[in-house]
Order: structure tokens, then sequence, then C-alpha cells
């Protein structure tokens, strides 16, 4: 007998882009948030995918603290180049340059914050009416509350204890004027499924996630990659360590692993003996407990 | 995350998507706690913030709850306000829970929790037995089309192990569900605090020789809670590309409802009523020689015709309703009534139309089943069966036939918030 049914990771692959193609529907104006990082890389593999063999009918987004990694923006571009895609870059560095935001003092000074005032001006200027994300739920406890068709008032802002209720496949983006969606067709994905898929599929992504040698700090029982960006502390020495990236975002809140993970068979191997959650090396979600929940009420990712 | 988990296994394991139905006091949050304690799938820094954080609070033990509410509101307050989506795998299947709030606004949630779900958990405290609050777990399971229920009787730790309650409950329970129509309704007497029946078989029990949950959660047969009878194509949208080497390409994008397509099929366009051949089924590049539920694919058809979002590809001798005076069982999911006469939007698959409520028939009485024909007022939480006819005929099957095209939500004009949750009859 033929068993018609489909592994775990088809059925994501299925749902995710069964969300994509209702943006598509749904929206006049979408854009896709692309960070450069594997979760955006695998969401517009599957925006590919869902609308082959026309291109991805959303320009990407890219929100650009300065404060990268060079390796992410040469792979940026290559990628942008392969496949044959539009891409918008919102600078945080004109938002501080234009007064809309001041810059952070301290050690930890970091630019993370400020992305939300970029995004949200971003959005307003090119009057997105939906930007497509590549959050997940298994990330972290705020976003395993979250829905895929996730409302946002005039002001950019999630209410999170007033949202409309999901129900089957069935998505509700009507919205008012000035108001827009965040969209996440990856929610039900988790760490292992994304490298899993990036496995399987044979998807490019940064030499960051590999085994490398840096010059690095540690902070707060977190390694971070020593830039021009980060000042040291007294007491703070720099070392080359062999390490890799397990994600990657802005260079000031982004901390590295020690690995020696080469290749992706390595790598899931090392997210199955995990320990720690892959967030765990985010300084941006140590501020405190509701750390993302109060960004993602003001308009962040 | 579990360190068994190879990447050949892992790349074939299957999706299981459960639903946590309990009343605080039942140990849902113990038995989750349980399930991801004993499968590895805690995280040390995840486990590290929530002892501090019950430490600080005062508590006396590691209150598992804590994983799970995710919000600054939640946590002030202690109580669950929205479901939780949890993810855990073991070497053989991938699970997602909906885990849903006890109290607050209950139906509500476990409704949402439950239309997506394969399988739901419903937890009875051992020393209570059948409760009214079983039944209307029970009675929501049911009516959301859930194919498998399994009753943890829970907290068998505290009546001696017993194997004469264990059946009692049992007994009572069954005449409950033979009102109901459930395919498959499994018992497990568990102890989520000790750990009895769970992932473990301890030797508390010696008279029960079924399986753990978790052997149930990883082999029960979910293949078949699709439809792969009646073949429904819903198009979600057209794919024109705008290059030279796909020129004159037309696909038809969307998600199979229902049914099994291959190239060849002679198919039937609804609501044109065009009939055509399928000339190719894609997964990207992929060519599929058959797709079904709940693939995303592509499908060209020989002849070209003109087709949209909203239109349907079927097969000429098994056709979907189609028809404007629609009948359902719907929950009520906003402060404000439902209006008798209001006017709605309702979003049914792929199409958005309006509609009026044109009846009002009866309410449930979700804890006893009863009708209540003289009651009209239909708030937030409440089951009722209603009327609507809408403004443009909707292609739909009976919401026990299959569970995609037999669904839809009401949406309120002026707010846009989502209102209802239909299951058409």
């Amino acid at each position: 007998m033929i068993s018609y049914s489909i592994t775990h990771l088809e059925e994501l692959e299925a749902e995710a882009i069964y969300v994509l193609r209702e943006v598509f529907a749904q929206f006049d104006n979408a854009a896709l948030l692309f960070s450069g990082g594997k979760d955006s890389i695998v969401v517009s593999h599957l925006a590919r995918k869902a609308f082959w063999p026309a291109r991805i009918p959303f320009p990407l987004l890219h929100i650009d603290t300065g404060h990268n990694f060079p390796e992410t923006l040469t792979f940026r571009d290559s990628y942008i180049k392969k496949i044959g895609a539009e891409l918008i870059v919102g600078s945080v560095q004109e938002s501080i340059d234009q007064g809309r935001v001041v810059e952070e003092k301290g050690y930890n000074a970091s630019r993370n914050v400020l992305q939300t005032v970029t995004l949200l001006d971003t959005i307003e200027k090119y009057k997105f009416d939906c930007a497509i994300g590549g959050a997940r739920r298994d990330e972290e406890k705020a976003r395993a509350k979250e829905r895929f068709f996730s409302h946002r008032d005039e002001f950019g802002q999630w209410d999170p204890k007033n949202q409309r209720p999901e129900l089957w496949n069935i998505f509700n983006g009507r919205k008012h004027h000035g108001e827009h969606f965040r969209v996440f067709p990856i929610s039900n994905w988790t760490e292992m499924d994304i490298w899993q898929y990036i496995y399987h599929e044979k998807i490019e992504i940064p030499s960051l996630y590999f085994s490398h040698q840096r010059k690095s700090f540690e902070r707060d029982g977190v390694i971070m990659a020593a830039t021009e960006f980060m000042q040291l502390k007294d007491g703070e020495e720099i070392k080359v360590r062999t390490l890799r990236f397990r994600t990657i975002g802005d260079a000031t809140c982004t901390g590295a692993i020690i690995s020696k993970a080469n290749t992706i068979e390595e790598i899931i191997q090392e997210v199955a003996a995990a320990r720690t959650t892959e967030r765990g090396t985010r300084a941006d979600d140590k501020r405190s407990e509701a750390a993302m929940e109060d960004r993602k009420k003001e308009g962040y990712f | 995350m579990n360190k068994e988990l190879d990447n050949k296994a892992y790349l074939g394991m299957e999706l299981l998507r459960f639903t946590t139905a309990g009343s605080v006091d039942d140990g849902k949050s113990t038995l989750i706690g349980r399930l991801l304690y004993d499968t590895k799938s805690i995280f040390i820094d995840q486990y590290e913030a929530i002892v501090a954080t019950s430490k600080r609070k005062g508590d006396d033990y590691v209150n598992l709850a804590l994983l799970t509410d995710g919000l600054r509101a939640e946590r002030e307050q202690g109580i669950t306000i929205d479901v939780a989506y949890r993810y855990f795998a073991t070497p053989k299947r991938k699970f997602i829970i909906a885990d849903t709030p006890g109290h607050i606004q209950y139906t509500r949630n476990m409704v949402t929790g439950a239309s997506t779900a394969n399988l739901a958990l419903i937890l009875v405290d051992a020393r209570k037995g059948l409760l009214e609050q079983t039944q209307r777990h029970t009675f929501i399971a049911a009516l959301l089309g859930i194919s498998h229920i399994v009753f943890c009787i829970n907290k068998m730790d505290l009546v001696d192990y017993s194997q004469e309650v264990y059946d009692e409950i049992r007994v009572e329970i069954e005449g409950f569900a033979s009102k109901l129509d459930v395919k498959d309704i499994q018992f497990i007497p568990v102890s989520a605090l000790i750990g009895d029946n769970v992932v473990h078989k301890l030797k508390n029990m010696n008279w029960y020789q079924g399986a753990t949950l978790m052997y149930l959660l990883e082999t029960i047969h979910i293949g078949s809670d699709h439809n792969h009878i009646d073949c429904r194509f819903p198009v979600q949208t057209v794919i024109r590309p705008q290059n030279n080497a796909y020129h004159d390409y037309r696909g038809y994008a969307g998600r199979i409802a229902g049914g099994i397509f291959k190239p060849g099929d002679e198919v039937l366009v609804l609501p044109s009523g065009f009939s055509s051949k399928i000339k190719s089924i894609n997964n990207f590049e992929r060519e599929l020689q058959e797709a079904y539920a709940p693939m995303s694919v592509t499908i060209q058809l020989e002849d070209e015709l003109d087709i949209s979002r909203g239109d349907m590809i079927v097969r000429e001798h098994n056709q979907p309703h189609m028809g404007q005076d629609i009948e359902m069982m719907i929950c009520w999911m906003n402060q404000k009534k439902i209006v008798q006469n209001g006017k709605y939007i309702v979003r049914h698959i792929t199409n958005e139309v309006k509609c009026v409520v044109k009846e009002i028939n009866y309410k449930v009485n979700i804890n006893t089943l009863h009708r209540i024909e003289e009651d009209k007022d239909i708030g937030m939480n409440d089951i009722a069966r209603i009327r609507i006819r809408t403004t443009k005929p909707l292609l739909f099957d009976r919401y026990t036939r299959n569970r995609i095209t037999g669904s839809l939500v009401l949406i309120d004009e002026g707010t846009n918030e989502t209102v209802g949750a239909g299951m058409i009859l």
C-alpha cells in the first residue's frame, strides 16, 4: 500500500509556501526582511520556491545597523545578485544623522534597539503594507505567542494581549489605512529544522556560521568578536579563538561559540548536542526577562 | 535536543500536532514539562531562568508553566492568556504542542489550538474523575474534528495507583464519548509528577498493559488524517513569469486540500465549469508524479483558461457543494456579540465574501451538550448553530469531510477582527 504522508520538513515547507502566497494575494506592497542570517536566507529560499518560475515578487529589505560583519555584506550582495531580487537598505546611520534616534553610550552600546525606528521609517517611506520576517516561535518566549499574520497599528506597535485568533489555515490580513502586518512563514520551525532544511536543500550560508579563527573577548560569559564597534572594559582581553556564530545579527550583540564545526553536518551534530538555546548568545535578549516582548511591542522584528 | 537524532532519520520524520486540555490543577504544565524534560528538550539556560524566577517568586518547586508563559502580563498575573506553541522531537517524530490556557477564554483558545491538531490530550484528575470540564474539552475536540483523543488519567500516585479508580473513570468517559463522533479514543493512567507512563514505565501500575504516552504519540497513525479521496485544489494565486524563458507559462499555485492529483488527470474548474487536463505538477523545479494534501504545488493545465484566486480545481464526478446558504456550528470569539441579521466578512479557503447572519438556531450548552433553542444571545466563547447567506456562492464540503474546505471565519467589517470560527454542516 502506498502511504500518502509527507515528512515534517516537507509539511513545514508546504505551510511556509502557503503563507508566502497568501501574503502575495492579500497585500499590495510587501517586503521581505533580510538580515543575511540563516532564517531570512531560508525564508527567501522558500519565496523562490513559492513563486517559481517567476522571481520573488517582494523586494528584500535590509535594516543595516552599520555594525556589520563584512562577511554578511559580501554574502548579501552576491546572494541578491544570484537570485535576481531587488534590495532596499534602511540605514540606522542615516536615522542617527537625521536625529531620528540617538546613539547609545557605554560599553554595551548597541544599535539593536535603534533599528526599530529605522525599520518603521523605511516601512512608511516605501508604503509597505506587510513585512515578512524570519522569526520562529521556538526562539524566544514572547515569540511563542506570535501569530503567522501579526497585526501592527498605525504606530507599528504590537498588542500581544489583543491578537486576532488564528484558526486552521485561514489568515486574516485585513487592516485599516496606515496599519501594516508582520508575517512569519517559518513560525513553526525550530533551529534544528532550519539546519536540516539548509542541509537538505543545499542552501548557501555566510562563512560566519562555520568554524574560523577570530580575535575575540569575553563579556558576561558571552564571547564577542573584537571589532571597531566594541569598546573593551578593563580586564577584558583580546585572544584569537576558534569559533563560529550560531546566530548572525549586529556585530555588537551577537555572541560566538567555541566550535570546530566546518560543515553543515557537523553544525547539525553540534546543535543536536547543544544544551543552551541559540539566543543564549544574544546580548540583546539578556537586557531583561521581557527584553524581546518590549522591543516587539515597539515594532521590532 | 536529543542526541540520538541523526540526519537521515530526522529528514524522514513525520509531524504530529497536538493540543492539550485540562484545568490548572490537573497537572497539565507538569505533564508537558515532563514530556520536554524526559525527552531532553529543555535547554539549560531556559531551565536556569525558570529556576531563578520560581525562587524569586517564593515557589517551593520549579514552576514548569513559566516555560510557556511568554508575556509579561502572564508572568505577573501567573496566568496563561494565549495559546503557546512548543516544539520537541524524538528520534521518531517531531511534535508541535498547542498549549491552551486553563481558564480565561477557554473555549476560544482551545478551539484555536484544536483547529490545527491531529490529536488532543485531555487531562483528567484521577481523584475527581469525569468533570463537567472534561466533557467540555471532549466536546470541543470532537467538534473540531480531531481524530485522536487521548485521556490521561493523571495523579494516579494520589489514588494508590488503583486499577478500580482508573477503570471507573474510563467507563464513565466512554459512556459520554459514545455520544460524540470521534474515530480513536485512548486511555492512559499516568503520574506526571513521578513520571510514570509518560515517557518511561515505572513499576507502580503493573496491571496496566498498554503503551506509555510517549510511545502512543510516536506511533499513532496520522497518515490518513487528511482527506485523500475528494480532489480539491483551491487556487491561491496565478504565476505568470515576466521573463523570456517562461514566456507562455501560466501556473496555478495552491495547497492541496484533498484528494490525489496526477499529471494527465481530467479536471474541472469551478465555478466556471471548464474542463481541462493536468499538464504538470511542480514543487519548484521538481516535477511531481502525484500530489496530495497538505502539499503546496503549482499546477499547469493543458488549456488556457481564465482562472483566478478563489477558483477550485476538482474532478468532474466528485464536486464540492456550491451555494450561498450555509449552515454551520460557530464558535464566537469576540466581546461584541453576534448580531442576528448582522453583516460580516467571510474568509473561506482563498475566498473573501460578505454575508448576513440569517438565523441563529440554538446555542449549545458545552458542558451538557444540550441545545438551548430559546437562547439566541451568542457572545464570547459560546458555540451555536447558525445559518448565513453569502453575497456570492462558496465552494465547500462538510467540515467532517474536509477540515480545509469545510471551515471559515467571520470578520467584523468595522474592526477587521476575526470574530467567529465556523464549521460547515
